[in-house]
């Protein structure tokens, strides 16, 4: 799987993020690199600070210290527009969906920033308004084919199971047809199927459009069979980095994990 | 059985993304728009246009500039009344300071008064949110009143406070008598609904909604919170402006700043939340039933008496709030998400009929 991908240079570069909220401190002097194309994987047990870390990188928290740089564009704190625009999408722990649309609704929000008509073009609904709300479906309706959601297309979100709800909100981050997609958790409460499914995509969505991806997970097993390196947190630090085998041998990661005898 | 939608097959995201996409509601809009411009105008008597068709309209244009901005966007407003006297007292003004000015370019002109003044009280919504935005917006409410009672220059200095309103004239043609009235607001009407839904079915539409719903995912795929929500304040206050400039001169005629007032505010958001949040049908739905439910219960109450069984006039007036009040907690009980939530449910059943399983 791997050697179809070719990773290239490095796409984003954490260096020294300190996060505190009082004095309870989240993250301290983390530093990692993600690479293009890769799939990395963020794990810790929990409290470490890994959402604390996605939150961080897309702009919804800002650091005190240390800097983010995406693209080559080094950034201190940025707000979750700029993120968004400068091609970072995002899924959350807890689903985020927006409960009261439509799964196509939910996902053709995906795309709000490639459709560029002002509101007086869109009451008339001609030209750009109209071209762009058919030519934005039909790049919605390619995702939804791809993730195998087409039955559900008009189902209200807030009726779906939650396995199917996870997905949508993959789709919703894919619409938006991102650089960097940062997963929280994509297979949280799902069974072993739907767990299945849920590798299937993402190593589909590596594979076929190079999204470059960085996912938070507590499955070890997912976590060592779909990444390529991973970053282990503990209390806000970073206590290890590198490839499944590198990680698995890791002493303090073991003892973070299993804990250690006094 | 006539209301399938077998055999109908859409080809195009176009006909996928239509407003009416089952051709028999196409048919259904259509006669329902030749009963309304052509049957009506011909048949309806003074009564219907003046005490039923024209409030209703007007009302229902309020209604859904609130549901643009509550049902939609997620803003609980308070101050829909306010806005509509923006509107009516701007376009009073434009008509009496700008010599020859067409009426329908004062009704935009007091519309968009509205929304500017929408927009400097819908600030606080970046802010704070539910209950307490409301508290904020009755601000609006009391404040925008008592300015247009106090500050006489607005109502040219009438020594009562009042404005009469001005003939309409549209292209030397004067607008007098209730028939010819009611075409005018109907067809403002139609036009305003359209454009509320295509921008609540388009983009907008959901950069709305998503900001209701959850407002943190909003922002993190790049829908910016504070542009999103004045919009809406901008938009909901346009669409109460003409509103309330339609309710000066196509309804009242001769208008104080008090027939504005907080009452009409809430008769709005009844109308909103019982004909159902979210949609623009409801809009019509809700205000149809708060326009008609008095009158009918007043006639049946007439018609009681009438009939033999001796009403006192006073517990007549007073039974009508109560079957009202009763009425409306019903509605809210059966059916939360209003009366157009019933009739799509209706509709879905009619769907399957005879035939449910």
């Amino acid at each position: 799987m791997t050697a179809a991908r070719s990773i290239g240079g490095t796409i984003l570069e954490v260096d020294a993020v300190s996060l505190a909220f009082g004095g309870v401190k989240a993250l301290t002097e983390v530093s990692f690199d993600v690479r293009e194309h890769e799939i990395r994987a963020i794990i810790g047990p929990n409290g470490a600070g890994k959402s604390s870390m996605l939150n961080v990188i897309n702009g919804v928290y800002r650091p005190q210290r240390g800097t983010i740089t995406f693209r080559g564009v080094p950034r201190h704190g940025v707000n979750p527009y700029d993120a968004a625009s400068s091609g970072i999408a995002r899924t959350f722990q807890n689903i985020a969906l927006f409960k009261g649309m439509s799964v196509l609704d939910n996902i053709m929000t995906g795309r709000n920033l490639r459709m560029k008509a002002s509101f007086l073009e869109q009451a008339i609904w001609i030209g750009r308004a109209r071209r762009e709300e058919l030519d934005n479906r039909a790049r919605v309706e390619a995702i939804i084919d791809f993730l195998e959601i087409q039955h559900i297309r008009r189902t209200p979100v807030g009726r779906l199971a939650y396995g199917l709800q996870k997905r949508v909100e993959l789709a919703r981050a894919l619409a938006a047809e991102p650089a960097l997609l940062l997963l929280d958790e994509p297979m949280a409460g799902m069974n072993v199927e739907e767990k299945q499914d849920m590798c299937r995509f993402i190593l589909d969505v590596n594979a076929e459009f190079g999204t470059t991806i960085v996912l938070i997970e507590h499955d070890m097993g997912v976590v060592m069979d779909i990444c390529d390196r991973i970053v282990v947190l503990d209390y806000g630090r970073k206590i290890g980095d590198g490839a499944a085998d590198e990680i698995r041998g890791n002493q303090a990661v073991i003892d973070a994990y299993l804990g250690v005898a006094h | 059985m006539l209301y399938r939608e077998a055999g109908q097959f859409k080809s195009t995201y176009l006909a996928d993304s239509a407003i009416f996409p089952l051709r028999q509601d196409r048919i259904a809009m259509a006669v329902l728009l030749a009963i309304a411009f052509i049957v009506v105008p011909l048949t309806a008597t003074p009564y219907l246009f003046s005490a039923i068709l024209i409030p209703t309209l007007i009302l229902a244009l309020a209604a859904i500039g609130l549901n643009i901005l509550t049902g939609y966007a997620g803003q609980l407003s308070l101050g829909s009344a306010a806005f509509m006297a923006v509107g009516a007292f701007a376009s009073f003004n434009f008509i009496l300071r700008v010599p020859g000015i067409p009426i329908l370019v004062a009704f935009v002109g007091g519309g968009l008064c509205a929304a500017a003044i929408g927009i400097v009280f819908g600030l606080p919504s970046l802010r704070i949110r539910g209950f307490y935005l409301a508290v904020a917006t009755l601000a609006a409410q009391f404040f925008i009143i008592w300015f247009l009672t106090k500050v006489g220059w607005v109502t040219n200095y009438n020594s009562s406070g009042v404005i009469t309103a001005q003939p309409i004239v549209v292209f030397g043609y004067r607008f007098d008598a209730p028939a010819p009235k009611y075409l005018l607001v109907l067809s403002i009407v139609a036009l305003m609904a359209l454009a509320a839904k295509n921008m609540t079915r388009g983009n907008l539409g959901r950069k709305w909604m998503a900001i209701r719903d959850m407002d943190v995912a909003a922002e993190v795929i790049g829908i910016p919170q504070m542009k999103t929500k004045l919009l809406a304040f901008a938009v909901s206050s346009f669409y109460c402006g003409v509103a309330g400039a339609l309710f000066a001169y196509a309804y009242l005629g001769t208008v104080e700043p008090e027939a504005y007032n907080l009452d009409l505010s809430f008769r709005i958001l009844f109308m909103v939340i019982i004909g159902g949040a979210g949609t623009i049908l409801g809009s019509f739905l809700g205000s149809a039933f708060i326009v008609l439910t008095p009158i009918v219960l007043n006639v049946t109450v007439g018609w009681l008496d009438a009939s033999g069984l001796h009403v006192p006039a006073s517990a007549g007036s007073n039974l009508e709030v109560i079957v009202f009040g009763v009425l409306i907690i019903f509605f809210l009980i059966v059916e939360p998400l209003g009366i157009a939530r019933l009739w799509s449910i209706g509709k879905e059943k009619l769907r399957l009929w005879p035939f449910p399983h």
